[in-house]
This record gives structure tokens, C-alpha cells and sequence, in this order.
């Protein structure tokens, strides 16, 4: 989960700053965001697919400031 | 007027808002517990400031899916009065009652401090007590105040009268100063800052008097 593009990222914004801070000047946007790894016991990765997607919707992202990727590994 | 308070884990102003709401209506106050999946006969419900579930996941989004928020949705949807203070507006913007979300202030500090916030609209029932354009003084205590929504939404809400509360010096990077904001049935308002805290002057003030007196006005 990422926050969208547009949305203001005062935590990705104090990041770039640090790293410029410490010398790495080719530095320019970050954006920060999470990972949750999840276990599924599901072998169908369409299926797994679908689920995570009903699941980053209704509870782990906030779909008004954030967007997600999903990766089944 | 008949309240309760809604109590999450780790919810830390249910008592100052019980007993905000106690002082000014003289009734005693309902405490729901989160996994009640019912509520009392209430004409309003306080969803109080804190830190429920450890702010886990987002601000707001595990006390969304708690058993006592069916109940809410089910009081918003009838009419009832909801009032949603700090946390409590993280949870009513988690749960779809209001739009926008919440997020991290934009000078990434958590702000403790008393705000002066102008009352843009008093045609409400939690603020026909204040006079249009007003000047108030109400504590502010969080880490993620920053009010977002697309402009879309922030010019509908300006242009049918539901931003109630604005910032006078912008402590976190709201959109637009916004403080506080009411649904479209305006019988929902969440806030950031504390009304509850400012009800009697030996904790600093009494601004917050008017917007409990404005409910037992609208609601009893």
C-alpha cells in the first residue's frame, strides 16, 4: 500500500530529506508505504487473486488516499 | 438528551466525554462496550478520542469492524445524532459516515495544544449554539489530523454548508483549515479537536459548552 499519487506524503517527504541530509543528492520523490505478507491457504491464484483484492478494498487499504499491488508468490 | 459513549480498547477520552456529557445534561451517560453489537436507547452517540486498537493498520480502521459500529451505522441511518471526537472522526471517516480520511500531520509531530477554531456554520444540531463565524478555543491532542479529500468532495462539502469547524493556524496540514465536517443528513460530525475538554474552566475553558448545549437543544 502506497498513498496515491497527489496525496501528500509528509513522512515519504522527510525521508528524501534525510537522505539528501546524508549525502545521497540523486534522491528526488518518496513515497512510502507497507507490506503485509499473508499466508492463504488457497492453491487457485486467480481465486487468491480475487480474495486479496475484496480484502485490500474492505479493510487493509484505505482506498481513499492509498492504492495497493498484489503478489502472490 | 439521552447519550452513550462507545469504549474501544485503548479508547482514553470515553470518561471526558461521559462526563462532559453528564455535567451538561445532568443524566447519566451509557458506556458501550465495542463488542455490544446493540445500543441503548440513545438520541446520541459519542465515538471518544484515544488510540483504539493501537491505531493498528490505519487510525480508525479496526475499530471500524467492531461489532458496536453495526449498531452505529444502523443509528446514523435512522437519524441519530453521532459525534465523532479525534479518533472518533478517524473511525467515522474509516467507516464511510464522513468522507476523506485522516492521515499523518503534515509536520509530522503530534500537536498537544489548545487551537483557535472559527465555527463556519451554525445551522446544525451540534452547533446552533454558536454564532456564525465565531471564535472558539478548543484543545487539540493527535498525530494524524491532517484531513485529506479530493477537491471534488472539499468543494461539495464547502458548497452545502458541512465544513463546521476551521482551523485559524493550521496546526497539521488539513485541506483547506477543516477541523470538523458533517454528513450530507448532517446528524454525523466528526472533529479533531476536543469540545469536550473545554466544558468547565478548571481544565482552561469553556467554549465547548455550546456544541453539548446545541445537542440538548436539538435533541430532547
Amino acid at each position: 500500500m502506497t498513498l496515491k499519487n497527489g496525496v501528500l506524503d509528509p513522512q515519504g517527504k522527510a525521508i528524501g530529506h534525510a537522505l539528501n541530509g546524508l549525502g545521497f543528492g540523486s534522491v528526488g520523490e518518496v513515497r512510502q508505504g507497507k507490506v503485509i505478507d499473508l499466508d492463504l491457504n488457497e492453491t487457485d491464484a486467480t481465486k487468491a487473486k480475487a480474495s486479496l483484492k475484496d480484502m485490500c478494498e474492505k479493510l487493509l487499504a484505505n482506498t481513499v488516499i492509498e492504492k495497493y499491488e498484489i503478489e502472490i508468490r | 438528551m439521552k447519550s452513550a459513549v462507545i469504549v474501544f480498547p485503548a479508547s482514553n477520552c470515553d470518561r471526558d466525554a461521559a462526563t462532559a456529557l453528564e455535567e451538561m445534561t445532568g443524566r447519566k451517560t451509557e458506556m458501550v462496550w465495542h463488542r455490544e453489537s446493540t445500543l441503548p436507547d440513545v438520541d446520541l452517540v459519542v465515538l471518544p478520542g484515544g488510540f483504539s486498537y493501537g491505531d493498528y493498520l490505519r487510525c480508525g480502521a479496526m475499530a471500524n469492524q467492531s461489532a458496536v459500529m453495526k449498531a452505529v451505522k444502523a443509528h446514523a441511518a435512522r437519524g441519530g445524532a453521532v459525534l465523532g471526537i479525534c479518533n472518533g472522526f478517524q473511525v467515522l471517516t474509516e467507516s464511510g459516515l464522513l468522507p476523506g480520511a485522516l492521515m499523518r500531520n503534515a509536520g509530522l509531530k503530534f500537536v498537544c495544544k489548545p487551537v483557535t477554531l472559527r465555527v463556519e456554520e451554525s445551522q446544525s444540531a451540534f452547533t446552533r449554539k454558536y454564532e456564525k463565524g465565531q471564535s472558539v478555543t478548543f484543545p487539540v491532542a493527535h498525530g494524524e489530523g491532517n484531513y485529506y479529500a479530493d477537491d471534488e468532495t472539499l468543494n461539495r462539502l464547502e458548497g452545502e454548508g458541512r465544513v463546521m469547524f476551521r482551523y485559524q493556524d493550521n496546526p497539521n496540514g488539513s485541506a483547506r483549515d477543516i477541523a470538523g465536517i458533517l454528513n450530507e443528513k448532517r446528524n454525523v460530525l466528526g472533529l479533531m479537536p476536543h469540545p469536550e475538554r473545554v466544558v468547565d474552566p478548571i481544565t482552561g475553558g469553556t467554549d465547548g459548552r455550546a456544541l453539548f448545549q446545541s445537542l440538548i437543544e436539538a435533541l430532547s
